[in-house]
């Protein structure tokens, strides 16, 4: 056969790894046509509603229901009353401890679920809701954890305050968990014989994920087959089928969740929410499907807030800015209810990568769980677990540091990234990273965005601010951070005792083109592009004849979903390792074609060549066809393959950020001038979609960092529950980007790629923090809480002086 | 319950005429009685956008109307805009220069940008970004956005100048 077409012509034409494919997502969203939760209509189908508690702590004395099921077209109104038959009033969480599904005599806080209100259209629950009656006793809030840790006031009765909790011994009532890493004996005593020690107390305020579609789910169960379908906005559906078999006692194979396409997750589509519980039952007690779907309200008062992190620290180095210690303890405020999300082995997440970039010979973590009046959760906002938090709170330690020091916070940085050729680097916390190249990174971006300049710039600013010619300060904010993502070994990851591994399976069809069905679920990432490049490349099949199923739990093999940028480090492993299944068994079969031996041929772009005689080969579209119809000895027919996955080591993508900003002091208005990111993600898949990533991840810290956060009043009432209140960036807030990268690959990873989604997001929080502190460095600032909202950097200015 | 009103709407260029409530809300009516499913809500509240509609040449968000403000209207959602094998040039250039992620603010993004630039065919970027902060995306950081609506803008300016 005669091939005029060159080798990078066949490698275009694959449109595999490492080029800049469209998504194949968009023709459906951009024509109106994706399928989200709310749009599935099913026959019969009831609608949910809860009604849910103005209070933040009060005792329950009686719920009347009455008027409300007088209402035409009410179905039915839940209170745990019926649903403890069933065992089903409460439910396990995720982090271990257990939590109300409607409430169970009290209420632990504002907007918590009270009773489950079903009728034939969301009208007349809503009317309906606004009719039952619940008598509420009043009883004393607390907000504060601190205060939580010392009040006799008992949030949670139900739990024996003597009986070890889900982590260990509880040292008080409203104690969740203490949690402890590295030896805080020897770094006490490196504090004690430090040259300088900079010590700061700062508060990663509560926030919410957010994601423009809320959270929802339809149950519809059919009586007559005993079966179960759950369409639902998870982020975990197979995790979900695995709760609902154990919660209702419905076998798993009775079960089968959905999740049709997702409006955004960031964390918040993680957890098992009341809400899907309710819509459950609803739909076992009515025979008809039920639809629940929350308002942005419900959203932002009740299902997975994000951080609310008090964290102290104390940081020591020798005179000329060698980092020697690090202590951080963390006071958790977790809510009502612990349903932190994160692999049970770690209660604070991933917390003890608070060492960050930095060789840090001794360090020590403790974390202090507390009960307070607010809604539970503690996801994972568009990070690891509680990566943000670690990577905010070294990176304002470094800042702090310097200003001990009076020494420039770029070039103490410079001086304590751990070194190229300390990788893989064994932190002082127990974590292994696995490659990086900091220092080139580091300068990379500097020279980019010329910081010498800039700090020049800086310095005349302060001059002619000084001299009363410019009411604008400037501030330079610097990060440079490291994630851990891809959870992860199942040695020591799990979730609920199920392993975090992943898995990906692939069919290849005889006309040459496949499906592949993975255990993750895209809110957005497009991996239906993705993974179909990363199985380009290695099955020689061009991604356009790929499709890529992720979802249904009937079809797709188990795996733990996405988020901790996971999908890739784990999920994208599994398709790389059962696309050279697939290579292994194609590879006999041209071999036999071509009637040599196995080691006789190789893989070339998209097809199996005999060695020395590039000429004689078998396209992968021949062997796929073979594979059906040829009797080939000792080769079973068909073309599949499946393959669980389970990552030796997480993945340590990082970054170098730098933002420069302009403050108007007597406005508190910040202005992001430029903002330089530099992401190192390892292999890249594609270009385009990481760097959207990137755009994405940097809004949403903007929002954190500058105006985003759920407040509580002293009664437990929450201030910042619409969109009004809770900052949403729009394009008019929100600056260009400058994107740029190095490449160091994971040296574990099949394909080299270590995720990139939630990289931005954790880098970009404590940039723009430390732009705005930078700003006012000169002038005697040293640490003030998140957000930096208008008003709090006025206030700053106005603490400052810089009014008079 | 209140009495039903008697309701007449042009949807996409089809006529539709029934009885509801008049309490019922434009996106209820679109998404529930229609089956149009283009238009999202995300807030219900006006803050997002996502339910962004066209009402007699008036970009609306649809959350926050009721159903008997809009009757007599002509309305078109995203479903109006194109045919597959005929794109809107908002709808290709969004793809091809990576406006949407997760695709639940895009219908009402691209139904905002076409009235946007029926009104200011040659926006700055300044003016796009202002146009459209009415609508809210979580995942885009706009960046993209903005630059799919520019490209829209540059392109059909440029065909009609060809057709002229
Ligand atoms: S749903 Fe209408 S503006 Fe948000
Ligand atoms: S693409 Fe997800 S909200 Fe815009």
């Amino acid at each position: 056969m005669k091939d005029d077409v060159t080798r990078e012509d066949r490698i275009g034409a694959l449109g595999g790894m490492g080029c800049e494919r469209k998504r194949v997502e968009d023709a459906r969203f951009t024509q109106g046509q994706g399928n989200y939760l709310d749009d599935v209509k099913l026959p019969g189908m009831l609608f949910g509603d809860f009604v849910r508690s103005p209070y933040a702590h009060a005792r329950i004395k009686s719920i009347n229901t009455d008027a409300a099921m007088a209402i035409d077209g009410v179905i039915a109104v839940l209170t745990a009353e019926d649903l403890a038959p069933l065992n089903l009033h409460w439910m396990p969480t995720l982090a271990g401890d257990k939590q109300m599904v409607l409430a169970d005599g009290k209420v632990l806080f504002q907007g918590q679920e009270v009773a489950f209100v079903v009728a034939e259209d969301r009208y007349i629950a809503a009317d309906a809701v606004e009719l039952v009656e619940v008598d509420y006793e009043e009883m004393p809030v607390i907000t504060d954890p601190y205060e939580a840790l010392t009040s006799d006031v008992v949030l949670r009765e139900d739990l024996d305050p003597k009986a070890d909790g889900a982590h260990g011994p509880r040292d008080h009532h409203n104690h969740i968990f203490k949690w402890e890493v590295g030896d805080e004996t020897a770094t006490n005593q490196v504090m004690d014989d430090a040259e300088v020690v900079a010590e700061e107390t700062m508060y990663y305020h509560r926030t919410h994920p957010c994601p423009l579609e809320t959270c929802g789910s339809v149950a519809s169960m059919d009586k007559v087959n005993g079966k179960l379908t759950l369409w639902g906005t998870f982020q975990a559906p197979h995790v979900v089928r695995t709760v609902a078999s154990l919660l209702s006692g419905i076998e798993e194979h009775n079960i089968r969740v959905i999740a049709p396409d997702i409006g955004g997750g960031f964390g918040n589509k993680v957890g098992v929410y009341p809400g899907y519980v309710c819509s459950i039952v609803a739909s076992i007690v009515t025979g008809k499907p039920v639809k629940w779907v929350e308002d942005r309200m419900e959203n932002l008062m009740s299902t997975a807030f994000a951080r609310d992190y008090w964290m102290k620290g104390k940081i020591s180095a020798t005179k000329d800015g060698k980092i020697t210690g690090l202590h951080c303890h963390v006071t958790a405020d977790h809510g009502a209810f612990d349903a932190c999300a994160d692999p049970s082995k770690y209660p604070a997440g991933f917390m003890n990568i608070c060492t960050g970039s930095y060789d840090i010979p001794t360090a020590y973590l403790g974390v202090d769980g507390v009960y307070t009046n607010k809604a539970p959760g503690g996801v994972s906002y568009r990070c690891s677990f509680r990566v943000t938090e670690a990577v905010y709170f070294i990176e304002r330690m470094i800042e702090v540091l310097a200003i001990e020091l009076d020494m420039d916070p770029a070039e103490l940085r410079m001086k304590n990234f751990i070194s190229k050729e300390q990788f893989p680097y064994q932190a002082p916390l127990g974590w292994e990273y696995d490659s990086g190249d900091y220092h080139t990174a580091w300068e990379k971006a500097l020279e980019t965005v010329d910081y010498k300049g800039l700090r020049a710039e800086q310095a005349q600013r302060i001059e002619d601010f000084k001299a009363g010619k410019t009411r604008k300060l400037m501030g330079i904010g610097l990060t440079f951070f490291t994630e851990i993502v891809g959870a992860g070994p199942v040695k020591n990851c799990d979730i609920l005792g199920m392993g975090m591994f992943d898995s990906c399976e692939i069919r290849i069809h005889p006309t040459g083109s496949a499906i592949a069905r993975l255990g993750t679920i895209s809110q957005g990432q497009g991996h239906a592009t993705t993974f179909a490049q990363i199985l380009a490349t290695e099955i020689g099949l061009p991604s356009d004849s790929i499709t890529i199923e992720e979802g249904d739990t009937d079809t797709a093999p188990y795996g733990l979903g996405t988020y901790g940028s996971r999908s890739t480090p784990v999920a994208g492993a599994a398709t790389a390792l059962a696309g050279r299944k697939i290579r292994a068994k194609a590879q006999m079969i041209a071999a036999y074609l071509l009637e040599v031996h196995d080691d006789d041929v190789e893989f070339d772009v998209d097809r199996f060549v005999v060695k020395g005689a590039p000429e004689k080969f078998k396209t992968m579209k021949e062997i796929a066809y073979a594979a059906y119809n040829q009797a080939i000895p000792g080769v079973e027919p068909g073309l599949e393959a499946v393959s669980y996955y389970d990552p030796p080591n997480m993945t340590y993508p990082f970054g170098a950020y730098v933002c420069v900003m302009d403050i108007d002091v007597d406005t508190g208005v910040p202005e992001i001038r430029r903002f330089y990111a530099l992401d190192d993600c390892g292999t890249r898949i594609n270009p385009m979609i990481i760097e959207g990533q990137v755009h994405g991840g940097l809004t949403e810290a903007l929002a954190v960092a500058l105006g985003q956060e759920i407040a509580y009043d002293k009664l437990g009432n929450v201030k910042t529950g619409t969109l009004m209140d809770f900052f949403l960036p729009t394009a008019w807030e929100v600056p260009n980007y400058e994107t740029d990268y190095t490449v160091t690959p994971s040296p574990h990873h099949p394909i080299g790629a270590k995720g990139v989604g939630e990289s931005p997001h954790v880098g970009g929080v404590p940039c723009f923090s430390n732009a705005v502190h930078d700003a006012f460095k000169a002038f005697g600032l040293r640490q003030s809480h998140m957000p930096h909202d208008h008003w709090r950097i006025w206030k700053t200015a106005n603490d400052l002086g810089l009014h008079d | 319950m209140s009495d039903k009103m008697h309701i007449k709407l042009n949807v996409n260029g089809k006529d539709e005429e029934f009885l509801a409530e008049p309490r019922e809300l434009l996106i209820h009516t679109l998404r529930e009685r229609l089956d149009i499913t283009g238009p999202h809500i995300g807030c219900e509240t006006t803050h997002c956008g996502a339910c962004t509609v066209t009402i007699d040449g008036k970009s609306v968000k649809s959350c926050t109307m009721f159903l008997a403000q809009a009757n007599g209207a002509e309305i078109t959602t995203i479903e109006g805009m194109g045919e597959p094998d005929n794109l809107h040039v908002l709808q290709s250039s969004f793809k091809e220069h990576h406006g949407l992620q997760c695709g639940f603010c895009t219908p009402g993004m691209i139904t905002r940008a076409a009235k946007l630039l029926e009104e200011n065919p040659n926006p700055t970027e300044e003016d796009v970004r202002f146009g459209m902060a009415g609508n809210i995306c979580r995942c885009t950081g706009y960046q993209n956005i903005v630059k799919s609506i520019l490209a829209a803008a540059a392109e059909m300016n440029s065909a009609k100048e060809a057709a002229e």
